[in-house]
């Protein structure tokens, strides 16, 4: 016998949360205690008070059960609001990275000329290394990145991304 | 510790107490420990609740169950940190599974040493966050009565469920204000009404059924005494057939005529198949469990799936359903009735339907070999059914065969009479569960249906049955093995009884009087009426070992992996062993 894989579709899901101890163990623990992935997740607090954050999470599964944990998470108290951006129709989705090269000569500005053309801003340089800030869509960053390993990657820090509805709608 | 005199205060501990009397709590579970000391000391002083002193935390757990499943109100438990805490977990677990409404408050060490594995210091919030409905660390005093009171919305409103308050012992000790009054968060709005335009739908679904069953479940006693009322008019005023989970029986009487008995894995084969060719299910607050479905893909292939359940989280989860609704399953219930009556609907002409049924009831699935030399397990209940009938017993059970024979040949009428652990299926569930539904209804008759096994899970608790003095009866069906397990083993492993052997079991007569109850020992068929007789007749707790036939298997039985249709009636059909597939689904 063998287990068997399932044919999965990527979904950003959007939550908006009480900012009280607890709520992030709670979503991340209930997506491990009920075997979901989690690509990435960012949170921070969105609202003046500081009482209530925002959540963006990207998971991936068969649509059931894309289904269930938005139901799951909706079930959890401090959960006020789930919107999954990918049902909901036109939306953005932005990532903010890090990325580190070093190198000389040919390979430095070959960096250079990369980080141009991908928009990426030099935040710090020294004369055989460049920290590289760039924002976009995942795989923008993908690709960025992958240049990068060309030229030089020592490491990358990556958010993980934040979405939004496009429009004058909030969600 | 506020120096400013000019509103009252009070100790966390007092507020905690006013708090749970203001919530109408009359009775605590509980086990004192450091952690919980200036609670005790405050209760010590209330004399308005009753504390019931457990004699191990995860029987304070069942047993705030077993009040709450009898009583309809939420349970209470006390228990101190650390061990006190990881001991009820168990408890809260099953009452996560089983939706059960509980307020679980465990001390924890003083705000300053959390993080510091400081003495009896437990991950409390960390351990219970996922097998609890929710939970909170109290840091502040002033915090206490505005989360006690949430936290009794949320165990009992919407899909009721454990709430853990988890109160440092410096905040227990420390002032606040009593006159906080914080606004209470509208943050959890559980459903109510259904949306009419699914009502209509579903009732015209149900009235065009040709082969249309009521798959009902433990939402219908959640939901209180009116849900059952409407479910019992319903079926009424349909003609369907109605079948239950094992958390749901008494909901519909099963006296009625629609009545299929339990579906299911051990359920009866007039339920499943019923299930299996029914045209419309309407399922009202069941959930689809894999005990229930069997093999997925073959459940129930060619009907219209309704589903009403409070729990969005519960529609789609398993099968995909063509009318989800949600709601609260009672008012919807009322909401279709209200419809068919409006709309002046006739029950379908059913009868080609009902004359299938008739036929599958002709099988007389829960038949059995009987004996005039040992008393059959399915006897043993079927006489103390017979012989407490009158007195709409309460029962709960332990976890097993005999839980299942309980649930096959004991019949009830009402709700909230039947209280098993089924989601968890906790063994040592059943007495201290029957300890605290005693405590909810002194005047009840309550036994709890045992195995041997089981029973010694949280035998301790007889002692809190004598200090309260509370006539519970313990209904031993001793088989000398754990009967299910056995039975497995038995169906799928070739007969290697791997640890299942019931050894060197106490002797539970002389056990019941060392613990200061009476104590029978049957095994003898024809003596076996009176024996039981003997036990009602006994003004005291009383522990009956009802030596039963030792290998008797429970059948009807779906095994695992298996689809309705595929269901093993007798003993003769058993194969002896199971494919992977089919051994890994347990
Ligand atoms: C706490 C716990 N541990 C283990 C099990 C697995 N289990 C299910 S039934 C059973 C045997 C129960 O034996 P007994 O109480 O004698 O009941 P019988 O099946 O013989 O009626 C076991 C070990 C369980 N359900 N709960
Ligand atoms: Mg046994």
């Amino acid at each position: 016998m063998h287990i068997k894989q399932e044919l999965t579709e990527r979904h950003v899901l959007t939550l908006t949360v009480d900012n009280e101890a607890g709520t992030l163990a709670r979503i991340a623990g209930m997506f491990t205690s009920r075997g979901y992935n989690i690509d990435s997740l960012t949170v921070a607090d969105i609202s003046e008070d500081h009482a209530i954050s925002r959540i963006t999470i990207v998971t991936r599964g068969p649509p059931p059960v894309i289904d269930q944990i938005i139901a799951q998470c909706e079930r959890l108290i401090p959960v006020h609001k789930v919107t999954d951006l990918t049902e909901a129709g036109p939306h953005v989705e932005r990532e903010l990275a890090l990325v580190k090269v070093r190198g000389t000569g040919d390979q430095r500005v070959e960096a250079m000329r990369l980080a141009d053309i991908y928009r990426a801003r030099v935040i710090d340089a020294t004369v055989n290394s460049f920290i590289f800030e760039i924002t976009g869509g995942p795989d923008k960053i993908d690709t960025f990145v992958a240049l990068m390993r060309e030229v030089g990657l020592v490491e990358v820090g990556r958010t993980g991304i934040v979405g939004l509805m496009r429009g004058a709608e909030g969600s | 510790m506020s120096e400013d005199f000019a509103v009252p205060e009070k100790s966390g501990a007092e507020i905690l107490i006013d708090t749970l009397i203001e919530q109408g709590v009359d009775t605590v579970f509980g086990y004192p420990g450091g952690a919980v000391l200036p609670i005790y000391d405050a209760l010590f002083q209330h004399k308005k609740i009753r504390h019931v002193l457990v004699r191990h935390e995860a029987g304070a757990a069942h047993a705030a169950e077993g009040y709450a499943r009898s009583t309809g109100k939420p349970g209470v438990v006390l228990v101190t940190s650390g061990p006190g805490a990881t001991n009820a977990v168990t408890g809260i677990a099953d009452a996560f599974m089983d939706s059960i409404p509980l307020i679980v408050l465990t001390g924890q060490v003083a705000t300053n040493l959390i993080g510091s594995d400081a003495f009896q210091e437990a991950d409390t919030v960390g351990i219970t966050r996922h097998c609890s409905k929710h939970n909170y660390l109290v840091k502040d005093p002033a915090d206490l009565a505005s989360t006690v009171r949430e936290a009794f919305a949320i165990a009992t409103k919407g899909r009721p469920g454990p709430v853990v308050i988890d109160i440092p012992k410096n905040v227990q000790v420390a002032t606040a204000s009593t006159d906080v009054k914080r606004p209470t968060s509208s943050r959890f709005s559980p459903a109510g009404e259904a949306d009419y335009a699914e009502i209509n739908r579903a009732v015209e679904l149900l009235a065009n059924a040709k082969a249309p069953i009521l798959y009902t479940g433990g939402g219908i006693i959640n939901s209180g005494p009116e849900a059952s009322a409407a479910l019992r008019e319903l079926a009424e005023l349909c003609g369907a057939p109605v079948t239950s989970t094992l958390m749901g029986l008494g909901a519909y009487p099963a006296s009625g005529d629609a009545w299929l008995g339990m579906l299911g894995m051990h359920g009866t084969y007039e339920a499943n198949m019923a299930m299996n060719q029914c045209d419309v299910m309407l399922c009202l607050g069941a959930r689809f469990d894999d005990r229930v479905t069997g093999r997925l893909d073959a459940f129930s292939p060619d009907s219209i799936k309704i589903h009403i359940d409070i729990d969005r989280s519960s529609i789609n989860k398993t099968v995909r359903v063509d009318l989800p609704i949600v709601a609260d399953v009672g008012a919807a219930m009322r909401q279709m009735i209200e419809v068919w009556k409006g709309r002046k609907y006739k029950a379908a002409a059913l009868d080609d339907w009902w004359a299938r049924i008739k036929g599958w009831r002709a099988v007389d699935c829960l038949s059995y070999t009987g004996s005039t030399q040992e008393i059959m397990p399915q006897y043993a209940i079927e006489r103390l059914f017979a012989a407490t009938k009158d007195k709409a017993p309460i029962i709960t059970t332990e976890v097993g065969q005999h839980q299942m024979w309980a649930a096959q040949h004991f019949h009830f009428d009402a709700p909230n009479k039947w209280l098993t652990s089924g989601g968890l299926g906790t063994m040592g569930y059943g007495l201290p569960a029957a300890v605290g539904a005693q405590m909810g209804n002194p005047d009840a008759l309550v036994i709890d249906i045992a195995g041997e096994a089981s029973i010694q899970m949280n035998i301790q608790e007889m002692a809190t049955a004598t200090q309260y003095r509370l006539p519970v009866k313990v209904f031993i069906l001793n088989n000398e093995w754990m009967g299910m397990v056995r039975q497995w083993q038995e169906l799928t492993y070739e007969s290697r009884f791997s640890e299942s052997y019931s050894d060197s079991l106490p002797d539970f007569v002389a056990l019941a009087e060392a613990y200061g109850w009476k104590g029978i020992r049957c095994s003898d068929p024809a003596k076996l009426d009176e024996a039981i007789a003997e036990m009602l007749a006994h003004d005291g707790p009383v522990m009956f070992d009802c030596r039963v036939h030792k290998t008797a298997n429970c059948f009807p039985m779906i095994p695992s992996g298996a689809a309705h249709t595929d269901m093993i009636l007798h003993s003769d059909e058993v194969s002896g062993t199971m494919d992977d597939e089919a051994k890994a689904l347990v």
